[in-house]
């Protein structure tokens, strides 16, 4: 289970492509999308948190109940935000 | 098979004596008596609060405390009851102690951990205690913002601390029973042939750990938002009250789960010995279990229906509270279910089962009326939502966790109760529970908010009334104590198992040795097969 250690190769690229997500971050903050910068953002950290997870935290390697336990936690934040934003989204509609 | 030689055994209680053989205990079975000491602590605690308030109600006119002191007093009764007595309650003293028993293991998997959580729930416990002795807190147990991070002067950080600790002792002692049901089952025991009691312990475990933490993170931002004026929750400065309410309730409505789970679990057991029937549709009680832990997320805000929150966002979480009930409903069907053609005895903890079932009933049926988004614009912060949660959480959690206490007594402790006063007890308690908490719903209705010391004359009657109902019910919970403590020395020798049960934990001796069990068992039948116990006659003293 958790006999994979992948290579350093792999860690390095990983790390690299953290970084150069962190940098367009950045760089698209100083750019005026309007509503589109937050879906920016909040897509690279997306992605930053699954490479993390998926390498640095080895799940890529775990069993299918460790995926599940990541899963369900995942979707357990999904539904705090989702049914809190039903309530701010909709405020207007009335 | 045991007889009066069980004294002379080794068994959890004579393995050591002395301060440190329990401080440092890793037995599961000590942690469970640990816990049992600290949370009867706070519920007596708690229940000086409450003598308080029920006193301070007799009169209309608030004359014996100060509007700023009734406030406290209803904070920190909340307080103490809900954090540091029932959510603790049945998982950390019955299911810490059987939880592995029933599953024929001999500890639950991680031991330190367990420990650990004790100590959390003390220290935590301390910094609440900390706080009352100090000056108190008065924004009720619900830490509404913005009065608590902008306006109250009293202890909000200190009590909130507390709190935030004794959640961490809630989370770890989930994280314990999710993995020992996953690791630590005996060979044979399927997860279909584990007591229900096993499974509402699992479902109450996963709210536990996906819960908890959103209440530790909204702590730490009403605690940033007072020492460091960031502004999270106060509109002066930005940020937005109501979502305080969505993050506490995100984790307080599935927190009332964790409180009734588990006492639904004992009853699953106390139902099924009495009854000596199995568990009428035992899958589908089974899945129930992790229904209500599930739904129970997405219900939160029935609790903000007058809060401002958008109308929408009101019609769907009423719509989805209505899930919520179905499972619980479930339960209560299969229960009534299991009864019939039952061969049923009445002794005191079947007396609790009964009385459980009634008031559950009742606060759960009141519940679809809070539910229902016109009626709770009527009733809603009013003695009628104090009536439904207490019918739940007293009539139903703490009867169920006195019937549990009653029924697994003679395994901790190796002796019996007397039946005649524990029979009058249940009895007193059931009667003063109606009393006290009858009238509030008619109060509620007629429009007596809570929260309020000073009301008009004409609720008076109803409100002596409950308050003559709070004193029996006081009467009723001081007699346990007393007898249970008398039967320590005096009750009469239980054997292996007085009630004739099915459950593992009745294989054993009683009290159990240190690891449970001198071989561990290999399980050939499902839960509950009465046509499969054996039929011997313990003998007793
Ligand atoms: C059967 C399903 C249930 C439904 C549909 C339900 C519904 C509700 C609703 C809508 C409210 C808000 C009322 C208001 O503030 O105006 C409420 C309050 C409350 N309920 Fe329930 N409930 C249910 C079960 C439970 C259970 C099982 C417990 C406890 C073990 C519980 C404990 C509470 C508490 C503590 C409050 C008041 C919180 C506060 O404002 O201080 N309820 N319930
Ligand atoms: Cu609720």
């Amino acid at each position: 289970m958790t006999g994979h250690i992948d290579s350093v190769k792999t860690y390095t690229t990983v790390w690299i492509a953290l970084l150069i997500l962190t940098a367009v971050t950045t760089t698209v903050a100083y750019v005026d999308l309007g509503p589109l910068n937050v879906v920016v953002a909040l897509t690279i950290a997306a992605v930053k948190m699954l490479l993390v997870t998926l390498f640095f935290m080895h799940v890529r390697h775990s069993t299918k109940l460790t995926k599940l336990v990541i899963s369900g936690a995942t979707l357990w934040l999904a539904i705090l935000i989702v049914l809190t934003l039903a309530d701010y989204i909709s405020r207007g509609w009335l | 098979m045991i007889t009066a030689a069980v004294e002379e055994q080794q068994n959890y209680l004579n393995a050591g004596y002395g301060l440190k053989s329990w401080l440092l205990t890793k037995d599961h079975k000590r942690i469970a008596l640990l816990y049992l000491a600290t949370i009867t602590f706070f519920f007596f605690i708690g229940g000086v609060f409450a003598t308080l308030i029920r006193i301070e109600l007799l009169s209309p006119h608030g004359n014996l405390v100060s509007s700023d002191t009734y406030n406290k007093l209803f904070t920190m009764h909340g307080v103490v009851m809900i954090f540091f007595f029932l959510i603790p309650s049945i998982p950390a003293t019955l299911g810490n102690f059987f939880l592995p028993m029933m599953i024929g293991a001999r500890d639950l998997a991680f031991p330190k951990l367990n420990l650990l959580s004790w100590y959390l729930l003390v220290i935590g416990g301390l910094f609440a205690i900390f706080a009352m002795v100090a000056g108190g807190v008065d924004t009720g147990w619900t830490f509404y913002t913005p009065y608590s991070t902008t306006y109250s002067n009293t202890w909000v950080v200190a009590t909130a601390l507390g709190i935030f600790i004794a959640g961490f002792s809630s989370i770890l002692t989930g994280l314990n029973f999710i993995v020992t049901v996953h690791r630590m089952r005996a060979p044979g025991m399927t997860w279909f042939r584990m007591p229900l009691f096993v499974w509402a312990h699992y479902a109450t475990a996963i709210i536990q750990v996906l819960g908890t933490p959103v209440l530790a993170v909204t702590i730490v931002l009403v605690a940033a938002e007072r020492l460091l004026h960031l502004g999270i929750f106060d509109p002066a400065r930005g940020g937005d009250p109501v979502l305080f309410q969505h993050l506490f309730w995100f984790y307080s409505h599935p927190a009332v789960y964790i409180m009734i789970l588990p006492a639904m679990g004992v009853l699953s057991e106390l139902v099924s010995v009495f009854s000596r029937k199995r568990i009428f549709g035992y899958s589908v009680v089974a899945f129930s279990s992790v229904a209500i832990a599930v739904l129970g997320f997405l219900v939160w805000g029935h609790h903000l229906f007058v809060s401002g929150m958008s109308l929408y966002a009101g019609m769907v979480f009423s719509f989805l509270s209505y899930f919520v009930a179905i499972p619980s409903a479930i339960k209560v069907f299969n229960w009534t279910a299991t009864l019939y053609k039952g061969s049923i005895s009445y002794a005191t903890p079947m007396l609790y089962a009964f009385g459980f079932i009634g008031l559950f009933t009742i606060g759960g049926l009141t519940g679809l009326f809070v539910a229902c988004l016109g009626i709770d614009v009527h009733v809603t912060d009013t003695y009628f939502v104090v009536a439904h949660f207490h019918y739940i959480m007293v009539g139903g959690a703490i009867m169920a966790y006195l019937g549990g206490l009653h029924y697994w007594w003679p395994k901790m402790t190796g002796r019996m109760y007397p039946e005649g006063w524990a029979k009058l007890s249940a009895l007193v308690i059931f009667v003063g529970f109606n009393l006290t908490f009858f009238p509030q719903f008619i109060l509620g209705y007629l429009g007596m908010p809570r929260r309020y010391h000073v009301y008009p004359d004409e609720f008076q009657v109803l409100h002596v009334l409950s308050t003559a109902g709070a004193s029996v019910l006081a009467v009723g919970y001081m007699l346990p104590i007393v007898y249970f403590a008398w039967s320590l020395r005096y009750g009469k020798l239980a054997g292996s198992n007085p009630w004739k049960a099915t459950g593992l934990e009745w294989t054993t001796a009683s009290p159990p040795p240190p690891h449970n069990f001198d071989q561990i068992p290999v399980v050939t039948h499902e839960a509950y097969d009465y046509s499969a116990v054996i039929d011997e006659e313990v003998p007793v003293g």
